[in-house]
């Protein structure tokens, strides 16, 4: 299959399952921290590190990197939902959680992606 | 009445502008989504996760190995946003499948928070600390500000066209 089309069917499953998985986070506790997007960005980053581990280590090939890395993941992290939270939160006066929200996203998207990343090369490598 | 874990007014904000196309009331099991909903948001997730792909090989990275193309992708990405997020929810009366086809759809999958950690891992693992700080911070700065400038430069758009 061509690139375009694993990249187009990957992001076809990922924009779903983070609208998905939003909704079901969001339902389920009463603060503004937007925790739904909170975890789609930190286990799609899990995935693509441990992704990209593999990759390095010859265990994954070409399709599963575009499917799986370019569409699904890609497609399942946002950055600019992030961003407009962030932004929705300074705005109407919750400072705190709007670095918070910063600061944890990046501190807990950079820990998932290094550990898939190591736990992939010594499984694989 | 305000929260009592956050302090903040309960009906000051919902702060998941992609997720919700009615105010559904927190606590409560959310509805089986529409069918229709989760398919326009399919069809724009896979438009933008094939543009992102597009930008890369239009643009492949350089000799330097820094990720400009995921940056600048993330960058407009949240621009659009500011703008797109503002018209739909404070100016116009839009159709109730144009947010999630556009905003979570199209610029959800147009734009990656995973490749933007991958890429600061590839150039860890390559010894390269102080370009992946710089790509850590400018692309945060970068986002932050095109969201702002975005959301700000459209309500002064529209209250110079109200003022007419």
């Amino acid at each position: 299959m061509s690139d375009i089309l694993l990249v187009a069917l990957g992001g076809a499953v990922g924009a779903p399952l983070r609208y998905l998985t939003d909704r079901a986070v969001q339902s389920r506790h009463d603060t503004v921290f937007p925790w739904g997007t909170f975890t789609v960005n930190v286990v799609g980053s899990l995935i693509l590190g441990i992704l990209t581990g593999a990759a390095l280590a010859g265990a994954a090939g070409h399709t599963l990197q575009v499917l799986l890395g370019t569409g699904l993941c890609g497609a399942l992290t946002t950055y600019s939902t992030f961003s407009y939270e962030t932004l929705r939160l300074a705005e109407t006066g919750a400072r705190f959680f709007a670095v918070a929200n910063v600061a944890a996203s990046v501190v807990a998207g950079l820990g998932a992606a290094f550990a898939g990343f190591a736990v992939a090369q010594s499984l694989f490598g | 009445m305000p929260s009592q874990r956050t302090g903040l007014p309960a009906s000051a904000e919902s702060v998941d502008p992609d997720a919700g196309l009615s105010p559904t009331p927190r606590r409560r099991e959310p509805r089986l989504p529409q069918y229709t909903v989760l398919g326009v948001i399919a069809v724009g997730g896979a438009l933008g996760a094939v543009a992102r792909y597009g930008a890369s090989r239009l643009w492949p990275a350089g000799t330097d190995g820094f990720p400009w193309v995921t940056l600048a992708v993330n960058v407009v990405g949240c621009l659009v946003i500011g703008v797109f997020l503002v018209v739909v929810s404070e100016v116009i009366t839009a159709h109730r499948l144009l947010r999630p086809f556009f905003a979570t759809g199209v610029l959800g999958g147009f734009t990656t928070f995973s490749t933007y950690c991958v890429d600061i891992v590839r150039l860890v693992e390559h010894g390269r600390a102080g370009p992946a700080l710089a790509y850590l911070a400018a692309t945060l700065v970068a986002a932050m500000a095109a969201v702002s400038a975005g959301a700000w430069s459209t309500r002064r758009v529209v209250a110079k066209w109200g003022e007419r």
